[in-house]
């Protein structure tokens, strides 16, 4: 009892200066003057209770009731994988395991040279200054106790790095194992994913754990969209049921950019999804894609904002959820269109199936519009399944259980269609029938 | 094989059914007419088991069965089809995975081996000839974005795969051009068989010269008030419903 009577917020804070007691020169380097700022950010904000307006249906407490070892040492190897039926592809595959790089488990195919594909430590050992200099770029303003804590802690993560006019063949998966077999674990992994103007690239981050002690999350991924550039990003999250996971991606786009996200939650028993894009060029195209489906008393919060700073630009957003038992989900979606961004298009849906009373579902749309000229609209719906296409089904001999399955099948597809890795597609589909056929 | 017996049924405490009897035998015809408001969908769809109505009175028997009592897809197994009047768009199924569903879970039922996908769809392609139903049709999304024409040929369509033994087709002509018209008829003419019999529900005889039944019934307040030969349904065409209402009210 006793060594859980310091908070959690206390024990991060003495972990840093310890850390950096031990540091030598390294301690002055651009890089840790970012984390230092990290850490006095947090240590101000301190983690968010449900008084904040940000966090009013999602509370932390439980979270940050107990503690987390940030370094654990893992064995994990190709055996445990195969019990996550990790699916293969083709693709470049970084497995980073608590936290940190495992370069055993991981293939990267892409050629190197003028791509980078590495780790961020590697990439960190390579060249410090252009890795420091992308470091918390995109998220220094941020306004989030979480993001703090995790510029704070950077240890590893991916850094990906394309130059101008690459077409990037194959996908890059980032699978983040946490092995949560013997302890509670924590882990707090920073990308950093720069692309070059009309570059194209498909990148995903998997989210899994082994064992079921508790496991703590805490992930941010920068990702710059240079001009023309044509970025897919999805992030897959199929947790424990004692996963706790927050995360924040940060994203600046530029002029006739586009850029697409993919957000499913499948299984975790907390998670917060923090998806904030900057539309800070004209003409770009922000796409946001949204699946969660959480049952028994799971929560899942999905947070985003469109940013639009500049004429002329496009942002179009689809969230959908089906909740089962006791399970919680919110989702607040905001739109911004700043003084000068005359001539935005902006739409957002949040479509949502209850299938038990005891289920919640909070929904906010946010719009906060300083330009005359902008078309912008936004529309949720929360409700159960639609009874006369369940009569139609039945009445063409389908049972009732798998008809539901079928329209609930049908209901995820909207966005599970627009994920462009197969592999990625192919497990969604698998798991979710798997899902809808578990009740 | 069907036998309808003093059939009542009510929506919401309003009691539309007022005792309906009726006798289909196999190979049989039998249209359904009335005026709006009479109360033909709701006979289709209380024999197809649509639970928004509560059945009060009466019952059905089908080949031997008692089927108010069964769930929908039970009847359907069963060998009961309803062509819907307003055929429901369900986006993110394809017409073609719907199908397979169907007819593996009718396979079930009776306990029959589902069909492998190369059966399935040596099976799918013959009945979309019998009734012009494009191939593109079949890969789409289950009604969504499909013209009135097309939908109603996709109900036509799946009652050629699904083979039911009484099929019912609840106003199949409702927004339909003539050209639709035929091809929908032709597609219903062509499953005509001794064991099979179909009931047509209309409004207007136009179907009716496409499809020929072998009795034509007045449905009027909740009951059939008229029944007669085919030649019932030109004398409505010619004629309207007044004299039918007047010959009610008058005896009512």
């Amino acid at each position: 009892m006793s060594t859980e009577t310091i908070d959690l917020k206390t024990r991060l804070i003495t972990d840093f200066h310890a850390r950096e007691a031990v540091m030598n020169g390294e301690a002055s380097s651009e890089f840790h003057q970012k984390k230092r700022a990290g850490l006095a950010r947090f240590e101000q904000l301190g983690f968010p209770t449900i008084k904040h307006e940000e966090w009013k249906y999602s509370n932390v407490r439980d979270l940050i009731s107990v503690s987390y070892d940030f370094n654990a040492e893992s064995s994990i190897g190709l055996a445990e994988l195969e019990d996550l039926k990790v699916p293969t592809q083709e693709a470049n595959i970084l497995y980073f395991v608590n936290g940190r790089y495992n370069e055993k488990l991981s293939t990267i195919i892409s050629p190197t040279g003028q791509i980078t594909i590495s780790s961020l430590a590697d990439a960190y050992k390579n060249d410090p200054a252009k890795v420091a200099s992308y470091f918390n770029e995109l998220t220094k303003d941020a306004d989030d106790a979480f993001t703090a804590l995790n510029t704070a802690f950077t240890q590893d993560g991916v850094f990906i790095h394309i130059p101008d006019n690459q077409s990037v063949e194959h996908p890059i998966i980032l699978r983040f194992v946490s092995d949560a077999r013997e302890k509670n674990v924590g882990s707090q992994p920073r990308n950093i994913i720069s692309v070059g103007k009309n570059s194209h690239v498909k990148l995903a981050e998997a989210f899994r754990t082994l064992g079921d002690q508790r496991s703590f999350t805490n992930a941010v991924t920068e990702i710059q969209v240079a001009e023309e550039a044509n970025v897919q990003y999805y992030k897959v999250q199929n947790e424990s049921e004692n996963a706790y996971h927050i995360g924040t991606t940060q994203v600046r786009m530029l002029d006739r950019s586009h850029f697409y996200a993919g957000t499913v939650t499948l299984n975790g028993k907390f998670t917060r999804n923090n998806l904030n894009i900057v539309l800070d060029g004209e003409h770009c195209d922000a796409h946001m894609y949204g699946l969660y489906f959480p049952d028994g008393s799971q929560h899942v919060d999905n947070h985003t904002v469109a940013d639009h700073q500049k004429p002329n630009s496009e942002s179009n957003e689809l969230y959908k959820g089906i909740l089962r038992d006791k399970s919680k989900g919110v989702f607040n979606g905001k739109i911004f269109v700043r003084p000068d961004a005359q001539k935005t298009n902006a739409f957002q849906s949040c479509k949502n199936i209850v299938l038990s009373p005891d289920a919640t579902m909070n929904t906010k749309p946010q719009l906060e519009i300083f330009a005359d000229d902008v078309k912008c609209s936004h529309g949720t719906t929360t409700g159960q399944i639609d009874e006369e296409a369940l009569f139609y089904m039945r009445s063409r001999g389908i049972s009732q259980p798998e008809a539901m399955s079928l329209l609930m099948f049908a209901f995820c597809a909207d966005v599970v269609s627009q994920i462009k890795i197969d592999s990625v597609r192919e497990y969604l589909e698998n798991v979710i029938t798997q899902k809808l056929a578990s009740k | 094989m069907l036998s309808i017996n003093d059939l009542r049924a009510s929506i919401e405490g309003k009691e539309i059914l007022k005792g309906i009897n009726l006798e289909v035998k196999p190979g049989e015809v039998h249209a359904i007419m009335g005026p709006n408001g009479s109360g033909k969908s709701t006979l289709a769809s209380v024999l197809a088991g649509r639970e928004e109505y509560e059945v009060t009175g009466g019952n059905v028997v089908f080949e031997g069965k008692e089927i108010l009592e069964l769930a929908p897809e039970e009847r359907a197994a069963e060998g009961i089809f309803l062509a819907f009047q307003y055929p429901v768009e369900i986006p993110g199924v394809t017409t073609i995975n719907f199908l397979k569903t169907a007819v593996n879970e009718i396979r079930k039922y009776k306990g029959e081996a589902p069909l492998d996908a190369a059966q399935f769809l040596k099976m799918v392609r013959e009945k979309a000839k019998l009734v012009s139903m494009n191939d593109s049709l079949l890969k789409r999304a289950l009604n969504e974005g499909f013209s009135g024409g097309e939908k109603k040929r996709n109900e036509i369509f799946q009652m050629a795969v699904l083979e039911p033994k009484l099929a019912i087709l609840d106003e199949t002509d409702s927004g339909l051009d003539i050209d639709a018209l035929r091809i929908v008829a032709e597609g219903v003419n062509s499953l005509r068989s001794p064991e099979r019999a179909t009931i047509v529900v209309t409004h207007y005889q136009r179907l009716l010269d496409y499809i020929v039944p072998d009795y034509v019934h007045v449905l009027y307040k909740g009951r059939i008030v008229k029944s007669g030969p085919k030649e019932l349904a030109l004398e409505l065409e010619e004629k309207g419903y007044d004299w039918i209402k007047a010959e009610v009210e008058a005896v009512g």
